[in-house]
């Protein structure tokens, strides 16, 4: 006796929370049910192991038939053949678009292209990570990359309209979506340290400030490509250090309200001078696409290793770069104020999240 | 010319791409009723046309407007070929033709293509203005209400229920005719899907004659069938209620009914009679004019072809213990002058209603307190035929004449049971190649006449003895004399008024009342049989069936009757015995839910005996088997919370209970249960049941027993209405499908196996959906639907719908205490009773939630204007979503809701077929999506029409077949229920205080309703 034909359909669609997420992690149906079974929910519920398997595979079929709504999600709101409540809905659309930390930490920075794709083997072996998911969040990503892409308005509002995600998935996204057009390198060993949060606020940095939507927000692409003209004017800074006067008196400023207040002091005044060139001169590199990209190995390589070596604490990094940039609106020979602002402003908040074992 | 159907296109959506070089579609609109056809421009190169078309307007007879269907296609356009077909929408346009249901048809249909499926949707709007036509001999019958429901509908107020109307049309089914051979799979599925949307529109209009004729306004348990004979054609066929409705609308609707001036209303002739063979005097002189011709010759005029099983003609099977209407042989004669006498002298008013109608059946199972006077037991009937060709569809009276035949035998089991009606009347047939099982099904019951005639007539007749009774047991009074029973049974005093006789077990195919005093809580029992039969050809294949019958009968009953004593219970309800056909073998379903009747006396225990008592090792065994059963029995009691108090034979001081009754527990009879010489359905003979396990089948039965497994604590289930002890339910609820179909090994097929086989399939299926309700606990199902189908030879489909509803845990304790109080407090206040029951009308499914009249009727008054409001509100406020919530329940009303209006019977029939059955994930993935889309066709329609439910939803049938040699499946779907719009009880008083606001359109999420 077999069952050739074994379906359940609620009029209600029925979700489960635990059998989505087996399905979604990428497991068939044979292995979700014995790690269903490990889970313990046959004792808990009396079932057997039958019923768990036929469970299974009609949550499976659902799961199947929604995926084609779920990659356009407002069609999932508005279809007509599954019935789910809202909040249900949210949900399925939540999961299927979240990510893993490892996975996204492969792929980040990288074109999301047929090359990639073809790397996904490896990723998964070395995440332990299923290929079906690693496939999942692959094309997730680069669906959203491709639909918002060339999109006029807020990257964070044009996610979250097109693929309704909660706020905070819609911010990871438009980072995925920034990295992946600017294909910052993330992958560097002296990187692997940086978790996807630490990318993901410096993303959101950037976008709010060096982009073409922080100046204009009414042009095509704004929130995803950088401002130009502004990486352009950087070259403008290099006067900070190329100047020995400037530099001299900017250190001497930065020393004299620190002094006292650090606990690093000496370390701080015999660097000064190295920070801040590998500070200026990363602004002066950001003419070139490949010296974007290495954005950030070099603020790693420039800035956070040579204070790590020295045993700054957080504190002491956070009051010295606050003074550091501060001190240059006390520079009189020096124009470039609003632009080191834009400058400094950002990355501040980068190299303070960045900051970190 | 009657009628103007207007139709406008608004917008597609989500359309497929049929152009693969721009991947876009350019798609315009066929819009057909009748032979006229009208057309939209062609929007190019759109997947989410706007084609905004002007209104068409058809002019047509109403004759027409009831048969027809709107057929709505979507087409792509292509300038160098043929267009090609994206998708149809069939709307049925009958709720728009009577005023109180719905005024317009507007929303978004799912595009429907029978090859693959849902593709898109259509925004139409649909309109329909009448002219009032006086013509006296119209053919259409515009303005009779349909309702599935198998009670009074909610929000409506009985005037009479006049009776059966049934009706049939026959046709050649399109699959069969030559043209098929040439023609696509897609033309074929939609002449078919087509046909039988006229016939069925066509059936709905003779049946709404009929009613008209008996000067009804409509159709209760209205149950639409299909019978695919194949080679033979194609039966569509209906029965249902007369009745007259009044709706429960206004303060005045309440007022009369209150204090009606004429006393008949409320001093309804209430004929009931503690003693109905002695009482020969008084009203029924009048009316001796003998209309209600008896004879038994004639009424069984069978001429018993060798394909006609005349059940009632095999060797006594009167069903046991006063639980089915079969007369036992030699009782017959005598008993047919008994009844008739008896039915004479009950007065006037049931010859009344039989001079009125041949048949008086009722497809009703629940009824205004006071209908239901007697129930004597189910009456059943069953018929094989062999089919053949229907030459003049024009004149169907073979099928009818069959049908006549069946319903003849019906009445005359409801005679010997001394009953004049039967209620919770069905139908069934199944099907296998050219052979044919007609089946019908009743309780027959005595009833109440003053709803079954004008009121105002026959008040003289009064003669209440109500008074005498309290309420809760009378219905289980046996209507038959006790000398001269129909079949043997244990009677009894009746354990609540001790006045009246009453049997040890009774079954009904109905709703248990609600002023039924129960016991405990009910639960669903299932008798499960098959049979192996040689294949066969016609006349010998009929006949071989017809040897069968009987004996699956037998066995059926005598495995409910086992699990319903294991269960501790005395009475079944909604019994529903399925006898499906397959090539090769039989299979019997019965399904039915169990309960303790207070008014009922204890159920025997279950012996086990065996015929081998030297055998010490057997000995032990066999002990080991009893007790076994009796702590299973001890186990059921405390699981379903059946303790009924103790009471001493002292006190009930009958002259009934004789020695046997005492001796109960002490004897252990061994009669075997299994001779099938004796065919006694009923045991009459003995105390306890007593099963002999000597031989392999009865150790079989014992084992098939003890292996039911009981559902998961949290888990109650039931196949009628409302779980008896449950009535605190929240408003959670999930109603599904579920299809199983299993494949059994060919070799060596032998009974037992193939009986094993089917018992795992069902309970693995109730299992299967224990666990994936879990979530729901504490909760129930209801109206448990089980459908047995046999479509190959080593396949077994079994098919289940029903509905799980959650109950408040914390107040369920309580509810057999209330439920108790309440049917005393009924008996205190008998006058009352009767003032209330307008009311009790329309919130009688709900006993937990009565419904203070202001509030009622506040309610209604605002109903008319706040519609959209109410509609509304049923789906959680969200910003994001844009379809409407649409309930679906087999129920007839919705736990925690109050349903405001009826809008019209939804009644659909699919078609699905695949030449890709891997690709589209193979039978499984099929079926599921089908069946999905399916619901989903239902919830549009529903919405279209305003309502944001389906009430009494049943899906009729799933025929499914598969090649997978060829890639291919086809799968039949018919569906039925009531589209309705209920507002939830907690937004009741919000919405009523509410002043009725202009801006409910704005206030509507969806776009379920475009203007």
């Amino acid at each position: 006796m077999t069952n050739e034909l074994d379906i359940f359909v609620g009029n209600t669609t029925l979700i489960d929370e635990d059998v989505y997420r087996l399905w979604l992690d990428g497991y068939s149906v044979n292995d979700a049910v014995a790690l269903r079974v490990r889970s313990g929910i046959l004792e808990q519920t009396g079932a057997t192991a039958a019923v768990l398997q036929s469970d299974t595979m009609d949550h499976y079929r659902t799961f199947h038939m929604l995926e084609r709504l779920l990659h356009a999600p407002p069609k999932l709101l508005h279809q007509l053949i599954f019935q789910i409540p809202p909040s249900r809905q949210a949900l399925l659309i939540e999961r299927y678009y979240a990510f893993d930390e490892a996975f996204v930490r492969e792929v980040l920075g990288k074109k999301l292209s047929k090359g990639t794709k073809k790397d996904l083997d490896d990723i998964s072996t070395k995440t332990g990570i299923t290929l079906k998911s690693c496939r999942r969040q692959f094309d997730n990503f680069k669906r959203v990359f491709k639909v918002v892409e060339e999109m006029r308005g807020s990257l964070v509002d044009n996610i979250q309209q097109h693929f309704l995600l909660s706020d905070r998935l819609a911010r990871d996204y438009a980072a995925i979506v920034f990295f992946a057009n600017n294909r910052f390198e993330t992958g560097k060993k002296k990187l692997q340290y940086l978790s996807f949060g630490d990318f993901a606020f410096c993303a959101e940095l950037m976008i709010q400030n060096w982009t073409l939507g922080a100046v204009d927000s009414q042009v095509d692409d704004m929130d995803v490509d950088l401002d130009k003209e502004f990486l352009q004017d950087l070259k403008e800074l290099k006067v900070l250090v190329a100047d020995k006067d400037l530099l001299d008196l900017h250190k001497s400023l930065v020393c004299t309200a620190l002094r006292g207040k650090l606990g690093v002091f000496s370390e701080m005044e015999a660097n000064f001078k190295n920070l801040s060139r590998g500070l200026v001169n990363v602004a002066a590199k950001l003419t070139h696409n490949k010296d974007v990209r290495d954005l950030f190995v070099d603020l790693v390589e420039k800035f956070v290793e040579p204070c790590r070596s020295d045993h700054w604490p957080l504190n002491d990094v956070r009051l010295f770069l606050n003074q550091y940039s501060a001190s240059v609106h006390s520079l009189d020979g020096f124009r470039h104020q609003a632009l080191w602002d834009r400058y400094m402003g950002t990355l501040r908040g980068c190299l303070l999240r960045l900051y970190h074992d | 010319m009657p009628g103007k159907l207007k139709v406008k296109i608004v917008a597609g959506r989500h359309l497929p791409v049929m152009d693969r070089a721009s991947d876009l579609t350019d798609a315009f609109v066929e819009v057909k009723f009748g032979n006229t056809t009208f057309k939209t421009d062609v929007y190019l190169k759109s997947l989410n046309p706007q084609w905004n078309s002007e209104w068409f307007k058809f002019e047509v007879d109403d004759e027409d407007l009831q048969d027809e269907p709107l057929q709505i296609t979507v087409l792509d356009h292509d300038t160098y070929s043929a267009n090609d077909a994206i998708g149809k929408v069939y709307i049925d346009i009958d709720p728009l033709l009577y005023s109180e249901a719905a005024t317009v048809i507007s929303g978004w249909f799912p595009i429907y293509d029978t090859i693959h499926g849902i593709r898109g949707e259509i925004n139409v709007v649909v309109k329909v203005d009448l002219f009032n036509d006086l013509n006296r001999f119209r053919q259409s019958s515009c303005g009779v209400k349909f309702f599935c429901t198998t009670s009074i509908p909610k929000c409506y107020r009985a005037v009479i229920i006049h009776g059966f109307v049934e009706e049939l049309v026959v046709n050649e089914d399109p699959e069969y005719q030559w043209i098929d051979r040439i023609r696509t799979p897609r033309a074929s599925n939609e002449a078919r899907q087509r046909l039988i949307s006229l016939m069925s529109g066509e059936l709905q209009r003779k049946i709404g004659l009929k009613v008209l004729e008996m000067r009804g306004n409509a159709v209760v348990g209205y149950l639409q069938c299909f019978d695919l004979e194949g080679e033979s054609g194609l039966v569509v066929r209906a029965i249902g209620t007369a009745c007259t409705l009044d709706k429960l609308s206004s303060p005045a609707a309440f007022l009369p009914a209150c204090n009606s001036p004429s006393k008949d209303m409320k001093e309804i002739p209430f004929n009931e009679d503690p003693n109905p063979n002695t009482h020969s005097s008084g009203p029924s002189t009048p009316l001796k004019n003998q209309t209600y011709s008896f004879s038994p010759s004639k009424s069984y005029s069978r001429q018993s072809s060798s394909s006609d099983t005349d059940l009632s003609l095999t060797p006594k099977t009167g069903m046991g213990s006063g639980s089915a209407g079969k007369e036992g042989g030699p009782f017959k004669a005598l008993l047919r002058q008994q009844t008739q006498s008896a039915l004479e002298q009950r007065g006037g008013s049931p010859h009344r209603f039989c001079r009125r109608r041949e048949f008086p059946f009722f497809t009703l199972t629940a009824f205004p307190p006071g209908f239901l006077v007697h129930v004597g037991g189910v009456v059943s009937a069953r018929s094989v035929k062999l089919l053949d060709r229907i030459h003049n569809p024009d004149e169907p009276e073979t099928r009818d004449a069959w049908w006549a035949e069946i319903r003849q035998e019906i009445k005359s089991h409801a005679k010997a049971l001394g009953c004049h009606a039967v209620v919770g009347y069905s139908e069934s047939t199944s099907i296998c190649e050219e052979v044919c099982i007609l089946s019908a099904s009743g309780t027959a019951a005595v009833l109440n006449p003053r709803f079954l005639q004008d009121g105002t007539v026959e008040s003289c007749l009064e003669q209440r003895l109500e008074e005498n009774l309290p309420a809760g047991c009378g219905f289980c009074h046996i209507p038959y004399d006790e000398l001269n029973m129909p079949f043997p049974a244990h009677l009894t005093y009746c354990y609540n008024c001790r006045k009246q006789k009453v049997p040890d077990v009774l079954f009904t195919t109905i709703d248990l009342p609600i002023d039924a005093t129960v016991i405990g809580k009910g639960c669903l029992i299932q008798a499960r049989l098959c049979r192996l039969k040689k294949k066969a050809q016609a006349e010998a294949n009929a006949t071989a069936i017809s040897n069968l019958l009987p004996f699956m009968e037998y066995e059926v009953h005598t495995q409910l009757m086992n699990k319903l004593k294991l269960k501790g219970m005395n009475a079944l309800f909604g019994l529903r015995i399925q006898i499906t056909v397959g090539e090769n073998m039989l299979m019997g379903l019965a399904s039915a839910t169990g309960v303790y009747l207070a008014a009922l006396p204890l159920p025997g225990g279950i012996q086990i005996a065996g015929k081998t008592p030297n055998d010490g090792s057997y000995e032990q065994h066999v002990s080991h088997m009893q007790k076994k059963i009796n702590d299973t029995i001890a186990k059921n009691k405390e699981l379903y919370e059946i303790n009924p108090p103790e009471i001493s034979e002292e006190i009930i001081g009958s002259p009934i209970p004789e020695p046997r009754q005492r001796s109960r527990l002490l004897r252990s009879q061994s009669e075997s249960s299994d001779e099938v010489t004796e065919l006694d359905l009923s045991h009459g003979k003995k105390d306890a049941f007593v099963l002999e396990i000597d031989d392999t089948d009865a150790m079989e039965d014992v084992h098939s027993l003890l292996t039911d497994v009981p559902p998961p604590s949290g888990f109650y289930s039931c196949n009628t209405e409302i779980m008896p002890g449950i009535n605190n339910w929240t408003s959670e609820i999930q109603m599904f499908t579920s299809v199983r179909v299993i494949r059994l090994s060919s070799l060596n097929l032998t009974n037992q196996a193939l009986n094993k086989n089917f018992n795992d399939l069902c309970e693995n299926l109730l299992k299967s959906l224990y666990f994936k309700l879990r979530s729901m606990i504490p909760c129930c199902l209801c109206h448990v639907n089980f459908t047995v189908s046999l479509p190959e030879d080593e396949l077994i489909q079994v098919t289940v719908t029903a509905v799980a509803i959650t109950f408040d845990k914390n107040q369920a304790l309580q509810t057999t205490k209330t439920q108790v109080e309440k049917s005393l407090q009924r008996a205190s206040t008998d006058n009352e009773e009767l003032l209330q029951f307008p009311l009790e009308l329309c919130s009688d499914s709900l006993p937990s939630h009565p419904f203070p009249p202001a509030k009622a009727v506040t309610v209604e008054k605002a109903s008319p204007m706040n519609e959209g409001n109410f509609r509304n509100r049923s789906a959680p406020p969200c910003a994001n979503s844009t379809v409407g919530v649409v309930k679906m329940t087999p129920l007839s009303f919705i736990p925690g809701a109050k349903i405001t209006k009826y809008l019209g019977i939804i009644n659909m029939f699919f078609i699905r077929e695949t030449t890709s059955l891997r690709e589209e994930g193979g039978v499984s993935g099929f079926l599921h999506a089908f069946v999905a889309e399916v619901f989903a066709m239902v919830r549009a329609h529903v919405a279209a029409l305003g309502g944001n439910a389906v009430v009494s939803y049943i899906m009729k049938q799933c025929v499914f077949m598969e090649n997978p040699n060829k890639n291919q499946a086809q799968c039949l779907i018919n569906v039925s229920g009531d589209a309705v719009v209920f507002v939830h009880e907690s937004e009741l008083e919000v919405v009523s205080s509410q002043p009725p606001t202009a801006n409910c359109q704005s206030s509507c999420p969806g776009g379920d309703v475009t203007t």
